[in-house]
């Protein structure tokens, strides 16, 4: 299916996100993930089901001042 | 006081009815902490003083370096070496004597964060690690203080409002896993000075924003920008 990943289209079999993270082999920590601009929690992230043409945004942990 | 002073100072602000004299008279009586004198708390301190805020407070525990003048505008050449806290708190007088400013020389910890932001109004979190993030957000939570939390990384930013109200979102709800954060390898200290330019910016409006009372503050909502693709997304924490 197609989604949106920081608004580039990406075609994923990944059925969640937690799946999506594992495919764009993403670090398991220092990332927090949107859905249609709500922010997953990553205890949720399992659990979500990944539907054509949602829009997700991936935001890395940033902690510099 | 001296009224010549204040002639014009302010006009090109209040002007605007977002702002007029009374967001002025709320920002003349209006107590902002902020936290971390360096990349972010430049352009913030700058641009609140600027604006009429009548007292600020500034934590910083460093001392100014070669290597912090890229992006820390508030110092110059000559003053590497001296505590950031007294030379930032110089600079902003001397922008605008109508501006009380309190230096903090100390590093914000467990023992004095609650007697510190229980003195301010709003709180701007410009610090640059993840313990002191934790400290502020759950002294914000406690004391019932609006925390605008801001971070930079290379060319990436983000700036969020936290704990405005009781139910508020906290930085605990953008990072939930502390011990995960306290973890982490120390990421890339790369960084170009527009970075923080752009992100403190944003922080210092949020400032404006709360105390005027205009607008739409980024109250649990995470804005982030990235100046290589000039992309920016407003997330729901």
């Amino acid at each position: 299916m197609k989604i949106k990943v920081n608004n580039k289209e990406v075609e994923t079999a990944a059925s969640s996100i937690a799946a999506l993270v594992d495919e764009l082999a993403l670090p398991a920590q220092g990332v927090a993930v949107a859905v249609d601009n709500r922010m997953v929690p990553r205890a949720g992230w399992a659990d979500f089901a990944l539907a054509e043409g949602m829009s997700l945004v991936i935001i890395k942990a940033a902690c510099g001042g | 006081m001296d009224e010549k002073r204040h002639e014009g100072r302010y006009d090109r602000q209040t002007m605007l009815p977002e702002i007029g004299p009374e967001g002025q008279e709320r920002l003349r009586r209006a107590r902002v902490l902020i936290v971390g004198a360096g990349g972010l708390g430049s352009p913030v301190s700058l641009y609140l003083a600027g604006a009429g805020v009548g007292r600020i407070g500034l934590v910083d525990d460093d001392r100014v370096g070669r290597s912090n003048l890229h992006r820390q505008v508030l110092y110059a050449e000559d003053e590497v070496g001296q505590p950031k806290a007294l030379a930032a708190a110089r600079r902003l007088r001397a922008l605008n004597p109508d501006v009380e400013v309190e230096p903090h020389v100390c590093r914000l910890s467990a023992g004095n964060v609650r007697e510190l932001v229980g003195r301010y109004d709003v709180v701007v979190d410009a610090c640059d690690n993840y313990a002191t993030r934790y400290l502020l957000s759950d002294a914000c939570v406690a004391l019932g203080r609006p925390y605008v939390y801001g971070a930079v990384e290379g060319f990436c930013g983000q700036v969020a409002v936290f704990c405005r109200t009781a139910g508020s979102r906290t930085y605990r709800d953008l990072y939930p896993e502390e011990d995960a954060a306290a973890r982490q390898a120390l990421a890339s200290k790369g960084v170009v000075g527009m970075t923080p330019a752009v992100v403190g910016g944003v922080q210092a409006h949020e400032v404006l924003k709360l105390v005027c009372g205009y607008g739409d503050v980024l109250d649990g909502r995470l804005w982030t920008i990235d100046l290589r693709t000039m992309q920016s997304y407003v997330v729901e924490i």
